[in-house]
C-alpha cells in the first residue's frame, strides 16, 4: 500500500470531517504545512479545532481558514500576528484557549505516545493553572495538563522515503515532529520524496510508522521577519 | 546618570559564565548577547529548537527554515544543535538551561513576575515565557525601573496576571542591579549617580539591606 499521494487534497480525502480536531506543525510561518491548510480550505470543512503554536498571518498559514471562518477554536501559545484572529475572537466568533508553548509540545508529544495526562510546573500560579488538579511533589506543586489526541495531524518535513521516514531541516522541525504523533491520521508533506535506502536510518528524525500519507509539493516558505547585518 | 538599554544589557552580560546555556528574550535581553566576553563561550538557545544561536545572516544569505522564537532570520554556528519544540522545553522544564534573561511588565517584590498580558488590551499569548520562569535555573530581569507614565514596575504586589509565582532572582534596571530577597529587594549595584533615596522615591517594593 502507497503512502504517497499527488496532491494534498488527494491525501486528504475521507479524512475531513466538520467539527475535527487537527493538530498542525510549524512555528510562526516557519515550517507550517503550507499544502494540507491549502487543501482543507478548499474542502470547506467547517467547526474546527485547531492545535497549533500559532495562527499565521492575515493572508497565509492558518490565516486562511480564518478567512473562511472554518475555524471554531485555536489552542495556541501566540496568535500576536494575525489582525484577522483579533477581529473574530473579540466579535465572539472564535474560541481561543492559551497553552504556554512547551505545554502544549507536551500535550502533542504526550498524546503521540499514549499518555492522556501529566505534571508540570509551567504556569502554576497563573490563569493557567485555574480549573486544573494541582498536585505536589517533594513539596513543590505541578498542574495537571492533558495529552491531545487529535483526529488529524498535519505536518511538513524535508525529506521523507516513500515509506514515510522523515527529515525536518534546521528550525522547521519544531512543532512538526510531535505534532506528526499525535494525530489518528498523519498528512506529511515534504519537499522531496526519496526512495528507500536514500536517507541514514540513523539520521530519521520521525520513522514512517507516525506517517500515513505523503505528499511531495513546492512552497511558498514565506518570512515573517526578514533580518540582516551589514556586511563588514 | 541611570543606563541606557546597551548599558543594561552590558550589565546583564556580567551575568554570564563560560560554557552557559541561556536563554534571552525579546527586547533588551535580546542585546546581551552583544556584550558576551570576548574568550567566553556562551550558547544561545532558541525556544524553537536550536542551541548555538548565530547572528543575523548578509542579505541575500536568509534562510525561512531558519528563525529565532522572534521569527527573525538567524544563522547557525559551528556548535548548534537542532531539535523538536518538545525536547526544547524539555530542556528548559528539566532545568538544562541555566539563565534566561526576559524583560518584564511588573515584577513585586517577592519574585513574581508578569510580562504577558494586560487585560482589555489585546491579549497575544505567553509563547515560551511561562516554561521559561518555571524550569530555567535563574531568572534574570531587564526593564526600565519605571513605566512611560513613570509609574513603579517593581511592586508590592503585581497587578497584571502573572506570568510566574516567586521565580525572579535578580532584577537590572536603568538604575541599578536588585536581588530578590526576604523581605523586598536588595541593592546590589546603583548606576553612576543614582542615590538610594532615588532608587526608593521611584520603587514601590520594599527596598532592604
Amino acid at each position: 500500500m502507497s503512502k504517497v499521494y499527488e496532491s494534498a487534497a488527494a491525501a486528504l480525502e475521507g479524512v475531513l470531517f466538520d467539527g475535527m480536531m487537527i493538530a498542525a506543525g510549524g512555528f510562526g510561518l516557519c515550517g507550517i504545512p503550507e499544502l494540507s491548510i491549502q487543501a482543507i480550505r478548499d474542502a470547506g470543512t467547517k467547526d474546527l479545532t485547531i492545535y497549533s503554536n500559532n495562527a499565521g498571518v492575515d493572508d497565509f498559514g492558518l490565516g486562511l481558514l480564518l478567512q473562511t471562518k472554518q475555524i471554531k477554536k485555536m489552542c495556541s501559545s501566540y496568535v500576536g500576528e494575525n489582525d484577522l484572529f483579533m477581529q473574530q475572537y473579540l466579535s465572539g466568533e472564535l474560541e481561543l484557549e492559551f497553552n504556554p508553548q512547551g505545554t502544549l509540545a507536551e500535550r502533542m508529544r504526550a498524546g503521540g505516545a499514549g499518555i492522556p495526562g501529566f505534571y508540570t510546573k509551567t504556569g502554576v500560579g497563573t490563569v493557567i493553572a485555574e480549573g486544573k488538579e494541582v498536585k505536589s511533589f517533594k513539596g513543590e506543586d505541578y498542574i495537571l495538563e492533558e495529552g491531545i489526541f487529535a483526529d488529524l495531524a498535519i505536518v511538513k518535513a524535508w525529506k521523507a522515503d516513500t515509506t514515510g521516514n522523515a527529515i525536518f531541516r534546521k528550525t522547521a522541525r519544531n512543532f512538526n515532529q510531535p505534532a506528526a504523533t499525535c494525530g489518528k491520521v498523519c498528512v506529511m508533506e515534504v519537499e522531496e520524496i526519496v526512495p528507500p535506502g536514500t536517507l541514514d536510518p540513523d539520521a530519521i528524525h520521525i520513522p514512517g510508522i507516525y506517517v500515513h500519507r505523503l505528499v511531495q509539493g513546492t512552497f511558498e516558505k514565506r518570512i515573517e521577519q526578514r533580518t540582516v547585518r551589514e556586511k563588514t | 546618570m541611570p543606563w541606557d538599554r546597551n548599558q543594561m544589557a552590558a550589565r546583564a552580560a556580567q551575568e554570564l559564565e563560560d560554557g552557559m546555556y541561556v536563554n534571552l528574550g525579546i527586547g533588551i535581553p535580546t542585546l546581551v548577547a552583544n556584550h558576551i566576553p570576548e574568550g567566553m563561550t556562551v550558547t544561545l538557545q532558541s525556544e524553537n529548537g536550536m542551541l548555538g544561536m548565530g547572528p543575523f545572516p548578509y542579505e541575500g544569505e536568509e534562510d525561512p527554515d531558519l528563525i529565532n522564537a522572534g521569527k527573525q532570520t538567524i544563522t547557525e554556528l559551528p556548535h548548534t544543535a537542532y531539535f523538536d519544540s518538545a525536547t526544547s522545553f524539555g530542556m528548559i522544564r528539566g532545568g538544562k538551561i541555566a539563565m534566561a534573561i526576559l524583560g518584564a511588565m511588573e515584577v513585586a517584590e517577592n519574585g513574581d513576575l508578569a510580562n504577558w498580558m494586560i487585560p482589555g488590551k489585546l491579549v497575544k499569548g505567553m509563547g515560551g515565557a511561562m516554561d521559561l520562569v518555571a524550569g530555567v535555573g535563574r531568572v534574570v530581569v531587564i526593564t526600565d525601573h519605571n513605566n512611560k507614565k513613570g509609574d513603579a514596575k517593581l511592586l508590592k504586589q503585581c497587578t497584571l496576571p502573572l506570568t510566574g509565582k516567586n521565580v525572579v532572582e535578580r532584577i537590572i534596571t536603568d538604575l541599578g542591579v536588585f536581588d530578590v530577597v526576604e523581605g523586598g529587594l536588595k541593592v546590589v549595584e546603583l548606576a553612576p549617580d543614582v542615590t538610594r533615596d532615588m532608587v526608593q522615591d521611584r520603587t514601590e517594593a520594599a527596598i532592604v539591606g
